[in-house]
């Protein structure tokens, strides 16, 4: 009944979903931002085809698609290592929810602001850069960290392909000691602490937002 | 590529399988659920402080559990207090109990934005306790939280997903045997994500309707 071997084990877990989970978040940001400008320019086949691969990917269970990436890719001669295999299923599902979330602040987005910058002889570059963006990640932000907590609340999916996350330690210790009980709970702490200092972490943010620029 | 299509539509039978297994999953534990979070919302508003403050840690803890570690403590650590149930049990009801959790939070925040002149005029024509709750609040904060509920509906049918981990014949199981019997994983997996879609897709059309409903019905 020693403790320490297994916290140690599910302090090694933690790191990894943590680590997955913040690397699958980074490149999510960066694809989503893309994703949702591609969709919001209008361009002719592409954006339909980006609301498409949007809607079935946001259908798709993060399991199903940690079985698709995993196994499927070898397939095209693609062979990923499980660690790699986990930060692009994280950064492909959350990509369209963070796609999404910049949506639909570009939608919100004041009309005559852009169109007075393209009247002051900014290119639609510019525009975004100089204009829209600095207004527009404040919208986004909430929504953003919000996307995190689902992210850590759906990394267990990764489990599945062999990543030796949070979960994964759990069933490990368990298959081995025949012990469930205490591997499980703590894990099951573990997440619970994690996601709670996230939605702390959203409240802060709400908070700060409203604190500097009067509203969100 | 094609080839391997035709090989995947040739096992229709146990991806229909698995199909139908979640979509009826899904259904019998969105419909408990959401009969219990009715239940569990009056908790969550009860006068009694410790008795609301317990359902509400409660509630808390759920939403921030992923839903695989709750089916892990379901599945391995009840039989250790001697609570033996088949996986399918288990499995659905970890759905249950996941779900409402999520389903009592959302009618709970659509009562706090209900107007408190609805209550009391219910009040003042005599309806009070239970009969208050039936006739005049659950009605409204039901059409009121229609798409967000919709919405969690939705997360329930990839939460599903999950149950194949404890051998449950979903469609992800499903899907997961017919493609290491054939070796093509990746026509296989997309075949399961267009069948997710339809699903999907359907909950969020009856979510729209529902959205017009509750526009129709005064609330935003």
């Amino acid at each position: 009944m020693a403790w320490s071997p297994l916290l140690s084990e599910l302090a090694r877990g933690t790191v990894t979903t943590v680590t997955v989970s913040l690397a699958g978040i980074a490149v999510g940001l960066v694809l989503g931002l893309a994703l949702a400008l591609v969709r919001a320019r209008g361009v002719p086949v592409v954006s339909p085809a980006v609301a498409v691969y949007v809607s079935v990917v946001r259908a798709t269970p993060m399991v199903t698609l940690a079985l698709l990436i995993f196994f499927g890719l070898p397939s095209f001669g693609l062979s990923l290592s499980p660690l790699v295999a986990a930060i692009m299923i994280i950064s492909i599902n959350t990509s369209v929810f963070q796609a999404e979330i910049w949506r639909a602040s570009l939608l919100d987005f004041p009309r005559g602001q852009l169109d007075a910058a393209r009247a002051g002889g900014m290119t639609r570059a510019v525009a975004f850069r100089r204009i829209v963006f600095p207004q527009a990640w404040r919208a986004s932000l909430p929504g953003l960290v919000n996307e995190m907590t689902l992210v850590v609340k759906g990394s267990p999916a990764v489990a599945v392909i062999g990543v030796v996350d949070l979960t994964r330690v759990a069933v490990r210790w368990t298959t081995v000691t025949y012990e469930p009980v205490r591997p499980f709970l703590t894990a099951a702490a573990i997440y619970v602490v994690v996601v709670m200092c996230l939605i702390r972490l959203q409240r802060s943010v709400e908070q700060r937002i409203v604190e500097r620029y009067g509203s969100l | 590529m094609i080839a391997n299509f035709a090989v995947v539509l040739g096992e229709w039978k146990p991806l229909t399988t698995g199909f139908l297994n979640t979509v009826w999953i899904c259904a019998l534990s969105g419909a408990v659920s959401l009969v219990l979070s009715v239940f569990v919302s009056m908790l969550l508003v009860s006068r009694r402080s410790a008795l609301r403050r317990a359902a509400q840690g409660a509630v808390d803890v759920l939403r921030a559990l992923p839903f695989l570690m709750l089916l892990f403590i379901v599945y391995y650590c009840l039989p250790a207090l001697h609570l033996r149930f088949s996986s399918w049990t288990c499995g659905l009801a970890s759905l249950v109990v996941y779900n409402t959790a999520y389903f009592a939070e959302i009618l709970r925040g659509a009562w706090a934005h209900l107007p408190r002149e609805q209550e009391e005029a219910g009040r003042a024509y005599g309806y009070a306790g239970v009969g208050l709750y039936r006739r005049i609040i659950l009605p409204q904060i039901l059409i009121a939280s229609g798409p967000v509920l919709g919405n969690q509906l939705i997360t329930l049918v990839k939460n599903s997903a999950f149950l194949m981990v404890i051998t449950i014949p979903d469609l992800t199981f499903m899907a997961n045997q017919v493609q290491a019997i054939y070796f093509v994983p990746f026509e296989t997996m997309l075949v399961a994500v267009m069948l997710y879609w339809t699903i999907c897709s359907t909950i969020e059309w009856i979510v729209r309707g529902m959205e017009r409903v509750a526009v129709v019905r005064g609330h935003e």
